[in-house]
Protein backbone atom coordinates (compact mmCIF):
# COMPACT_ATOMS: atom_id res chain seq x y z
CA UNK A 1 0.00 0.00 0.00
CA UNK A 2 2.65 2.45 1.15
CA UNK A 3 4.62 1.56 -2.19
CA UNK A 4 1.05 2.32 -4.20
CA UNK A 5 0.65 5.38 -2.15
CA UNK A 6 3.98 7.03 -3.27
CA UNK A 7 3.62 6.16 -7.24
CA UNK A 8 0.59 8.10 -6.97
CA UNK A 9 2.00 10.98 -5.35
CA UNK A 10 4.26 11.32 -7.95
CA UNK A 11 1.88 10.57 -11.19
CA UNK A 12 -0.28 13.58 -9.26
CA UNK A 13 2.02 15.94 -8.52
CA UNK A 14 4.01 15.16 -12.27
CA UNK A 15 0.32 15.48 -13.86
CA UNK A 16 -0.41 19.19 -11.74
CA UNK A 17 2.93 20.34 -13.17
CA UNK A 18 2.23 19.14 -16.44
CA UNK A 19 -1.53 18.73 -17.20
CA UNK A 20 -0.37 16.51 -20.57
CA UNK A 21 -1.78 13.32 -22.30
CA UNK A 22 1.05 11.27 -21.74
CA UNK A 23 0.90 12.29 -17.71
CA UNK A 24 -2.77 11.08 -17.96
CA UNK A 25 -2.42 7.66 -19.90
CA UNK A 26 0.06 7.10 -16.75
CA UNK A 27 -2.73 7.30 -14.94
CA UNK A 28 -4.64 5.34 -16.69
CA UNK A 29 -2.07 2.09 -16.54
CA UNK A 30 -1.80 2.85 -12.83
CA UNK A 31 -5.85 2.19 -12.86
CA UNK A 32 -5.45 -1.00 -14.15
CA UNK A 33 -2.98 -1.98 -11.28
CA UNK A 34 -5.41 -0.66 -8.31
CA UNK A 35 -7.88 -2.84 -10.03
CA UNK A 36 -5.80 -5.91 -10.22
CA UNK A 37 -4.76 -5.35 -6.86
CA UNK A 38 -8.41 -5.58 -5.50
CA UNK A 39 -7.59 -1.79 -4.00
CA UNK A 40 -11.43 -0.55 -3.30
CA UNK A 41 -12.55 2.42 -4.28
CA UNK A 42 -12.45 4.20 -0.80
CA UNK A 43 -8.75 3.50 -0.40
CA UNK A 44 -8.32 5.10 -3.59
CA UNK A 45 -10.20 8.24 -2.35
CA UNK A 46 -7.93 7.98 0.62
CA UNK A 47 -4.73 7.72 -1.45
CA UNK A 48 -5.34 10.87 -3.21
CA UNK A 49 -6.89 12.66 0.35
CA UNK A 50 -2.81 11.98 1.39
CA UNK A 51 -0.87 12.55 -1.90
CA UNK A 52 -3.29 15.66 -1.76
CA UNK A 53 -1.97 16.46 1.22
CA UNK A 54 1.68 15.78 0.80
CA UNK A 55 1.99 18.05 -2.47
CA UNK A 56 -0.20 20.66 -0.98
CA UNK A 57 0.62 20.98 2.81
CA UNK A 58 -0.40 24.75 3.03
CA UNK A 59 -3.77 23.81 1.98
CA UNK A 60 -4.51 20.41 4.55
CA UNK A 61 -7.36 21.75 6.54
CA UNK A 62 -9.76 22.99 4.53
CA UNK A 63 -10.36 20.01 2.19
CA UNK A 64 -10.08 17.20 4.47
CA UNK A 65 -13.89 17.17 6.00
CA UNK A 66 -14.56 17.02 2.22
CA UNK A 67 -12.84 13.39 1.67
CA UNK A 68 -13.56 12.44 4.46
CA UNK A 69 -16.78 12.59 3.40
CA UNK A 70 -16.38 11.55 0.10
CA UNK A 71 -14.50 8.03 1.16
CA UNK A 72 -17.80 7.17 3.39
CA UNK A 73 -19.71 7.64 0.42
CA UNK A 74 -17.25 5.31 -1.36
CA UNK A 75 -17.60 2.66 1.02
CA UNK A 76 -21.05 1.72 -0.36
CA UNK A 77 -19.55 1.23 -4.15
CA UNK A 78 -16.75 -1.06 -2.26
CA UNK A 79 -18.76 -3.50 -1.24
CA UNK A 80 -20.50 -3.63 -4.65
CA UNK A 81 -17.11 -4.15 -6.00
CA UNK A 82 -16.34 -6.91 -3.43
CA UNK A 83 -19.46 -8.58 -4.12
CA UNK A 84 -19.17 -8.17 -7.99
CA UNK A 85 -15.21 -9.79 -7.39
CA UNK A 86 -16.90 -13.09 -5.53
CA UNK A 87 -19.69 -13.58 -7.76
CA UNK A 88 -17.21 -13.53 -10.59
CA UNK A 89 -15.34 -16.38 -8.51
CA UNK A 90 -18.64 -18.23 -8.18
CA UNK A 91 -19.00 -18.08 -11.71
CA UNK A 92 -16.01 -19.52 -12.74
CA UNK A 93 -16.44 -22.42 -10.30
CA UNK A 94 -20.11 -23.43 -11.82
CA UNK A 95 -18.72 -23.58 -15.01
CA UNK A 96 -15.81 -26.04 -14.06
CA UNK A 97 -18.65 -28.10 -12.80
CA UNK A 98 -20.74 -27.89 -15.12
CA UNK A 99 -17.33 -28.71 -17.30
CA UNK A 100 -17.29 -31.52 -15.11
CA UNK A 101 -20.81 -32.90 -15.12
CA UNK A 102 -20.70 -32.73 -18.96
CA UNK A 103 -17.53 -34.69 -18.95
CA UNK A 104 -18.82 -37.51 -16.52
CA UNK A 105 -22.42 -37.52 -18.86
CA UNK A 106 -20.06 -38.17 -22.19
CA UNK A 107 -18.19 -41.05 -20.11
CA UNK A 108 -21.25 -42.88 -18.47
CA UNK A 109 -23.81 -42.30 -21.07
CA UNK A 110 -21.54 -43.57 -24.15
CA UNK A 111 -22.86 -45.97 -26.23
CA UNK A 112 -20.93 -49.11 -27.46
CA UNK A 113 -22.42 -50.47 -30.80
CA UNK A 114 -22.00 -54.52 -30.58
CA UNK A 115 -20.11 -55.66 -33.11
CA UNK A 116 -21.76 -59.24 -34.35
CA UNK A 117 -20.77 -60.90 -37.16
CA UNK A 118 -24.54 -61.67 -38.45
CA UNK A 119 -26.23 -58.73 -38.08
CA UNK A 120 -25.00 -55.57 -39.87
CA UNK A 121 -25.26 -52.61 -37.10
CA UNK A 122 -24.76 -48.41 -37.43
CA UNK A 123 -25.76 -45.61 -35.30
CA UNK A 124 -24.83 -42.01 -35.36
CA UNK A 125 -25.95 -39.50 -32.69
CA UNK A 126 -25.20 -35.75 -33.17
CA UNK A 127 -25.74 -33.72 -30.35
CA UNK A 128 -27.43 -30.08 -30.95
CA UNK A 129 -25.77 -28.45 -28.33
CA UNK A 130 -23.01 -30.00 -25.64
CA UNK A 131 -25.19 -32.44 -23.36
CA UNK A 132 -26.87 -34.69 -25.87
CA UNK A 133 -30.68 -35.49 -25.07
CA UNK A 134 -30.84 -38.41 -27.55
CA UNK A 135 -29.49 -41.80 -25.91
CA UNK A 136 -29.31 -45.59 -27.70
CA UNK A 137 -28.33 -48.09 -25.75
CA UNK A 138 -28.02 -51.78 -26.96
CA UNK A 139 -28.16 -55.16 -25.13
CA UNK A 140 -27.38 -58.60 -26.64
CA UNK A 141 -26.98 -61.93 -25.82
CA UNK A 142 -23.95 -63.54 -27.80
CA UNK A 143 -25.49 -64.12 -31.41
CA UNK A 144 -28.74 -64.92 -30.60
CA UNK A 145 -30.15 -61.93 -29.56
CA UNK A 146 -29.67 -57.86 -29.78
CA UNK A 147 -32.20 -55.53 -28.44
CA UNK A 148 -31.50 -51.66 -28.87
CA UNK A 149 -33.34 -48.86 -26.89
CA UNK A 150 -33.59 -45.58 -28.95
CA UNK A 151 -34.67 -42.62 -26.58
CA UNK A 152 -34.89 -39.19 -26.90
CA UNK A 153 -35.81 -36.95 -23.63
CA UNK A 154 -37.92 -33.59 -23.53
CA UNK A 155 -36.12 -31.05 -21.78
CA UNK A 156 -32.91 -30.30 -22.25
CA UNK A 157 -29.71 -29.39 -20.10
CA UNK A 158 -28.54 -30.97 -16.52
CA UNK A 159 -32.19 -32.22 -15.52
CA UNK A 160 -32.42 -34.33 -19.32
CA UNK A 161 -29.34 -35.88 -18.43
CA UNK A 162 -30.29 -36.60 -14.90
CA UNK A 163 -33.34 -38.59 -15.98
CA UNK A 164 -31.42 -40.16 -19.16
CA UNK A 165 -29.06 -41.91 -16.36
CA UNK A 166 -32.16 -43.06 -14.72
CA UNK A 167 -33.25 -44.33 -18.06
CA UNK A 168 -29.63 -46.27 -18.46
CA UNK A 169 -29.85 -48.08 -15.70
CA UNK A 170 -33.01 -48.77 -15.61
CA UNK A 171 -32.39 -51.01 -18.99
CA UNK A 172 -29.13 -51.92 -17.44
CA UNK A 173 -31.11 -54.03 -14.59
CA UNK A 174 -33.33 -55.37 -16.84
CA UNK A 175 -30.98 -58.62 -17.28
CA UNK A 176 -33.00 -61.98 -19.06
CA UNK A 177 -36.31 -59.43 -19.53
CA UNK A 178 -34.98 -57.29 -21.87
CA UNK A 179 -36.32 -59.57 -25.08
CA UNK A 180 -40.24 -58.30 -24.33
CA UNK A 181 -40.13 -54.55 -25.72
CA UNK A 182 -43.98 -54.08 -24.16
CA UNK A 183 -42.58 -55.43 -20.51
CA UNK A 184 -38.96 -53.05 -20.78
CA UNK A 185 -41.00 -50.39 -21.72
CA UNK A 186 -43.72 -50.77 -18.70
CA UNK A 187 -40.68 -50.97 -16.40
CA UNK A 188 -38.70 -47.90 -17.37
CA UNK A 189 -42.00 -45.86 -17.26
CA UNK A 190 -42.52 -47.00 -13.50
CA UNK A 191 -39.07 -46.20 -13.00
CA UNK A 192 -39.34 -41.95 -14.80
CA UNK A 193 -42.71 -41.61 -13.38
CA UNK A 194 -42.05 -41.82 -9.77
CA UNK A 195 -38.91 -39.93 -9.71
CA UNK A 196 -39.51 -36.99 -12.35
CA UNK A 197 -40.93 -33.84 -12.66
CA UNK A 198 -44.58 -33.63 -14.50
CA UNK A 199 -42.91 -31.82 -17.37
CA UNK A 200 -39.57 -34.20 -17.81
CA UNK A 201 -40.75 -37.37 -20.41
CA UNK A 202 -38.86 -39.92 -22.36
CA UNK A 203 -39.87 -41.16 -25.83
CA UNK A 204 -38.49 -44.31 -26.81
CA UNK A 205 -38.55 -47.33 -28.99
CA UNK A 206 -37.61 -50.70 -28.37
CA UNK A 207 -36.49 -53.29 -30.38
CA UNK A 208 -35.46 -56.85 -29.92
CA UNK A 209 -34.07 -58.66 -32.70
CA UNK A 210 -34.02 -62.67 -32.65
CA UNK A 211 -31.26 -63.01 -34.86
CA UNK A 212 -31.68 -66.74 -34.93
CA UNK A 213 -34.72 -66.38 -36.17
CA UNK A 214 -35.49 -63.58 -37.81
CA UNK A 215 -38.11 -61.83 -36.15
CA UNK A 216 -38.19 -58.02 -34.66
CA UNK A 217 -40.09 -57.79 -31.97
CA UNK A 218 -40.92 -53.63 -31.22
CA UNK A 219 -42.96 -50.98 -28.75
CA UNK A 220 -43.29 -47.65 -28.63
CA UNK A 221 -43.19 -45.20 -26.00
CA UNK A 222 -44.37 -42.15 -28.10
CA UNK A 223 -41.36 -42.07 -30.37
CA UNK A 224 -41.39 -41.75 -33.60
CA UNK A 225 -41.95 -44.73 -35.69
CA UNK A 226 -38.99 -46.83 -36.74
CA UNK A 227 -38.84 -47.91 -40.78
CA UNK A 228 -38.77 -51.21 -42.40
CA UNK A 229 -37.66 -51.98 -46.00
CA UNK A 230 -38.38 -54.87 -47.07
CA UNK A 231 -35.61 -55.91 -49.88
CA UNK A 232 -37.84 -58.40 -51.69
CA UNK A 233 -41.17 -56.22 -51.92
CA UNK A 234 -38.76 -52.98 -52.08
CA UNK A 235 -40.90 -50.64 -50.05
CA UNK A 236 -41.11 -49.43 -46.93
CA UNK A 237 -43.15 -50.03 -43.67
CA UNK A 238 -43.72 -47.92 -41.09
CA UNK A 239 -43.28 -49.64 -37.78
CA UNK A 240 -46.19 -48.00 -35.72
CA UNK A 241 -47.28 -48.89 -32.60
CA UNK A 242 -49.38 -47.11 -29.79
CA UNK A 243 -48.14 -45.91 -26.68
CA UNK A 244 -47.85 -43.05 -24.18
CA UNK A 245 -44.54 -41.41 -23.55
CA UNK A 246 -42.60 -42.43 -20.44
CA UNK A 247 -43.38 -40.51 -17.60
CA UNK A 248 -46.98 -39.69 -17.92
CA UNK A 249 -48.63 -41.79 -16.17
CA UNK A 250 -47.78 -44.81 -13.81
CA UNK A 251 -49.53 -47.65 -15.08
CA UNK A 252 -48.87 -46.96 -19.07
CA UNK A 253 -49.72 -50.10 -21.66
CA UNK A 254 -47.30 -50.59 -24.46
CA UNK A 255 -48.62 -52.62 -27.71
CA UNK A 256 -46.59 -55.78 -28.64
CA UNK A 257 -45.21 -56.42 -32.36
CA UNK A 258 -43.29 -58.21 -34.37
CA UNK A 259 -42.41 -58.40 -37.92
CA UNK A 260 -40.40 -60.89 -39.95
CA UNK A 261 -37.28 -60.01 -41.62
CA UNK A 262 -35.92 -61.41 -44.80
CA UNK A 263 -32.36 -61.04 -46.19
CA UNK A 264 -30.76 -57.88 -47.10
CA UNK A 265 -33.92 -56.22 -44.75
CA UNK A 266 -33.40 -53.01 -43.02
CA UNK A 267 -34.78 -51.51 -39.81
CA UNK A 268 -34.19 -47.73 -39.17
CA UNK A 269 -34.54 -46.10 -35.90
CA UNK A 270 -34.49 -42.14 -35.41
CA UNK A 271 -35.13 -39.47 -33.13
CA UNK A 272 -37.39 -36.34 -34.01
CA UNK A 273 -34.45 -34.46 -34.97
CA UNK A 274 -34.21 -36.87 -37.85
CA UNK A 275 -37.43 -36.52 -39.01
CA UNK A 276 -38.30 -32.53 -38.06
CA UNK A 277 -37.18 -30.29 -40.92
CA UNK A 278 -38.47 -27.21 -39.01
CA UNK A 279 -36.56 -24.92 -41.53
CA UNK A 280 -37.78 -26.48 -44.35
CA UNK A 281 -41.41 -27.31 -43.63
CA UNK A 282 -42.58 -27.47 -47.06
CA UNK A 283 -40.33 -30.87 -47.43
CA UNK A 284 -41.71 -34.50 -47.01
CA UNK A 285 -38.80 -35.49 -44.75
CA UNK A 286 -39.95 -39.06 -44.88
CA UNK A 287 -39.74 -39.59 -48.43
CA UNK A 288 -36.68 -37.85 -48.66
CA UNK A 289 -35.31 -40.60 -45.75
CA UNK A 290 -36.72 -43.11 -47.72
CA UNK A 291 -35.24 -42.52 -50.81
CA UNK A 292 -31.81 -41.88 -49.14
CA UNK A 293 -31.72 -45.03 -47.86
CA UNK A 294 -32.45 -46.84 -50.99
CA UNK A 295 -30.28 -45.10 -52.83
CA UNK A 296 -27.61 -46.14 -50.46
CA UNK A 297 -28.74 -49.66 -49.16
CA UNK A 298 -25.55 -51.30 -50.52
CA UNK A 299 -23.34 -49.63 -47.98
CA UNK A 300 -22.73 -51.08 -44.64
CA UNK A 301 -24.95 -49.96 -41.65
CA UNK A 302 -22.71 -47.39 -40.50
CA UNK A 303 -22.13 -45.55 -43.79
CA UNK A 304 -25.67 -45.35 -44.16
CA UNK A 305 -26.20 -43.53 -40.84
CA UNK A 306 -23.25 -41.33 -41.79
CA UNK A 307 -24.76 -40.92 -44.90
CA UNK A 308 -27.87 -39.74 -43.74
CA UNK A 309 -26.39 -37.10 -41.72
CA UNK A 310 -24.33 -35.31 -43.82
CA UNK A 311 -27.43 -35.35 -46.25
CA UNK A 312 -30.04 -34.14 -44.44
CA UNK A 313 -27.71 -31.67 -42.47
CA UNK A 314 -26.94 -30.28 -46.42
CA UNK A 315 -30.72 -30.47 -47.10
CA UNK A 316 -31.81 -28.45 -44.00
CA UNK A 317 -28.45 -25.70 -44.77
CA UNK A 318 -26.73 -26.59 -42.02
CA UNK A 319 -29.03 -25.24 -39.45
CA UNK A 320 -30.25 -28.40 -37.59
CA UNK A 321 -32.56 -27.80 -34.53
CA UNK A 322 -31.99 -30.76 -32.88
CA UNK A 323 -30.35 -33.63 -31.71
CA UNK A 324 -29.75 -36.07 -34.37
CA UNK A 325 -29.73 -39.82 -33.75
CA UNK A 326 -30.33 -42.62 -36.28
CA UNK A 327 -29.64 -46.27 -35.33
CA UNK A 328 -29.59 -48.93 -38.39
CA UNK A 329 -29.67 -52.71 -38.62
CA UNK A 330 -29.31 -54.38 -41.65
CA UNK A 331 -30.17 -57.90 -41.81
CA UNK B 1 -39.23 -16.52 -32.61
CA UNK B 2 -42.16 -15.31 -30.42
CA UNK B 3 -45.03 -16.67 -28.43
CA UNK B 4 -47.76 -15.14 -26.78
CA UNK B 5 -50.85 -16.58 -24.79
CA UNK B 6 -53.02 -13.96 -23.36
CA UNK B 7 -56.66 -15.39 -21.67
CA UNK B 8 -60.13 -14.44 -21.23
CA UNK B 9 -62.82 -15.67 -19.20
CA UNK B 10 -66.58 -15.82 -20.04
CA UNK B 11 -69.48 -18.08 -18.80
CA UNK B 12 -67.17 -19.79 -15.95
CA UNK B 13 -64.68 -20.71 -18.51
CA UNK B 14 -61.27 -19.78 -19.18
CA UNK B 15 -60.12 -19.48 -22.68
CA UNK B 16 -56.61 -19.21 -23.48
CA UNK B 17 -54.87 -18.08 -26.77
CA UNK B 18 -51.44 -19.40 -27.85
CA UNK B 19 -49.86 -17.69 -31.04
CA UNK B 20 -45.98 -18.17 -32.24
CA UNK B 21 -43.52 -20.62 -32.05
CA UNK B 22 -43.30 -22.68 -29.04
CA UNK B 23 -39.66 -24.09 -28.35
CA UNK B 24 -36.66 -24.15 -25.86
CA UNK B 25 -36.58 -20.10 -25.96
CA UNK B 26 -40.26 -18.61 -25.16
CA UNK B 27 -41.21 -22.64 -23.69
CA UNK B 28 -40.13 -21.17 -20.29
CA UNK B 29 -42.46 -18.17 -20.68
CA UNK B 30 -45.32 -20.04 -21.39
CA UNK B 31 -44.69 -22.57 -18.67
CA UNK B 32 -44.91 -19.33 -16.14
CA UNK B 33 -47.93 -18.03 -17.73
CA UNK B 34 -49.71 -21.48 -17.53
CA UNK B 35 -48.14 -22.25 -14.01
CA UNK B 36 -49.99 -18.57 -12.86
CA UNK B 37 -53.46 -20.21 -14.27
CA UNK B 38 -55.29 -20.58 -11.12
CA UNK B 39 -57.38 -23.57 -11.05
CA UNK B 40 -60.27 -24.23 -9.18
CA UNK B 41 -62.36 -27.19 -8.58
CA UNK B 42 -64.67 -27.55 -11.69
CA UNK B 43 -63.04 -24.65 -14.16
CA UNK B 44 -63.10 -25.71 -17.34
CA UNK B 45 -60.06 -24.52 -19.60
CA UNK B 46 -59.75 -23.98 -23.12
CA UNK B 47 -56.66 -23.59 -24.58
CA UNK B 48 -56.93 -22.19 -28.48
CA UNK B 49 -53.60 -23.68 -30.00
CA UNK B 50 -55.05 -22.78 -33.75
CA UNK B 51 -52.20 -19.79 -34.23
CA UNK B 52 -49.15 -21.71 -33.18
CA UNK B 53 -46.84 -22.73 -36.31
CA UNK B 54 -44.02 -24.51 -34.54
CA UNK B 55 -43.87 -27.16 -30.84
CA UNK B 56 -41.91 -29.43 -30.09
CA UNK B 57 -41.30 -31.65 -27.45
CA UNK B 58 -40.21 -28.84 -24.53
CA UNK B 59 -43.97 -27.29 -25.58
CA UNK B 60 -45.68 -31.01 -25.64
CA UNK B 61 -44.10 -31.40 -22.24
CA UNK B 62 -45.61 -27.97 -20.92
CA UNK B 63 -48.90 -28.99 -21.93
CA UNK B 64 -48.59 -32.26 -20.13
CA UNK B 65 -47.32 -30.61 -17.00
CA UNK B 66 -50.25 -28.60 -16.95
CA UNK B 67 -52.79 -31.29 -17.92
CA UNK B 68 -51.64 -32.91 -15.02
CA UNK B 69 -51.96 -30.57 -12.69
CA UNK B 70 -55.69 -29.47 -13.79
CA UNK B 71 -56.21 -33.18 -13.00
CA UNK B 72 -54.88 -33.56 -9.67
CA UNK B 73 -56.97 -29.79 -9.14
CA UNK B 74 -59.86 -31.05 -10.19
CA UNK B 75 -60.05 -28.72 -13.53
CA UNK B 76 -60.76 -29.97 -17.22
CA UNK B 77 -58.17 -29.00 -19.64
CA UNK B 78 -58.66 -29.22 -23.38
CA UNK B 79 -56.65 -28.09 -26.34
CA UNK B 80 -58.23 -27.17 -29.34
CA UNK B 81 -57.27 -25.56 -32.98
CA UNK B 82 -54.77 -28.30 -33.85
CA UNK B 83 -52.76 -28.08 -37.15
CA UNK B 84 -52.48 -31.54 -38.55
CA UNK B 85 -48.73 -31.41 -37.57
CA UNK B 86 -49.83 -30.31 -34.48
CA UNK B 87 -52.37 -33.02 -34.27
CA UNK B 88 -49.57 -35.99 -35.07
CA UNK B 89 -47.40 -35.07 -32.70
CA UNK B 90 -49.91 -35.44 -29.65
CA UNK B 91 -50.97 -38.86 -31.92
CA UNK B 92 -47.16 -39.57 -31.72
CA UNK B 93 -46.73 -39.30 -28.07
CA UNK B 94 -49.81 -41.32 -27.31
CA UNK B 95 -51.08 -37.71 -26.10
CA UNK B 96 -54.26 -37.48 -28.26
CA UNK B 97 -55.27 -40.81 -26.26
CA UNK B 98 -54.77 -39.03 -22.36
CA UNK B 99 -56.01 -35.91 -23.29
CA UNK B 100 -59.00 -34.31 -24.54
CA UNK B 101 -57.72 -32.67 -28.43
CA UNK B 102 -60.13 -31.33 -30.82
CA UNK B 103 -58.48 -30.81 -34.41
CA UNK B 104 -58.50 -27.40 -36.66
CA UNK B 105 -61.70 -28.99 -38.83
CA UNK B 106 -63.81 -29.61 -35.69
CA UNK B 107 -63.39 -26.59 -34.34
CA UNK B 108 -64.81 -25.29 -37.32
CA UNK B 109 -67.80 -27.49 -37.66
CA UNK B 110 -68.92 -26.72 -34.28
CA UNK B 111 -69.31 -22.95 -35.02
Amino acid sequence: MKQLESQYEKILSDYMFDQSEKNLYIAQNFTRQLIQKNISPEDVVNIHKNAVGKIFPDRVGEDQPAYDFLIEVMVHYGMAHREHQSLLQIQAEYEMEMKIATNIQKTLLKTVVPQLSSIDIGMISIPFRKMNGDYVHFLHDREDYLSVAVTDVVGKGVPAALCMSMVKYGLETLEYAYKDPSYVLEVINRVIEKGVDDSMFVSMFYGCLDIQNSIFSYASAGHEPALHYSAKQGKFFSLEAKGLLLGVLSESKYSYNEIFLEDKDIVVMMTDGVTEFRSREDLNSREIITSLIVENKHVSAQQLCNILYKQIEKILDFKLSDDFTVVIIKN
Amino acid sequence: MDMMIHFKEMDNKLYGFVEGEIDTFTASRLREELEAVKITEGLEIELNLSKVNYMDSTGLGIFVAFYKRALRENGKVKLVGLSNRLQRLFEITGLSDLMDIETDKKVELRK
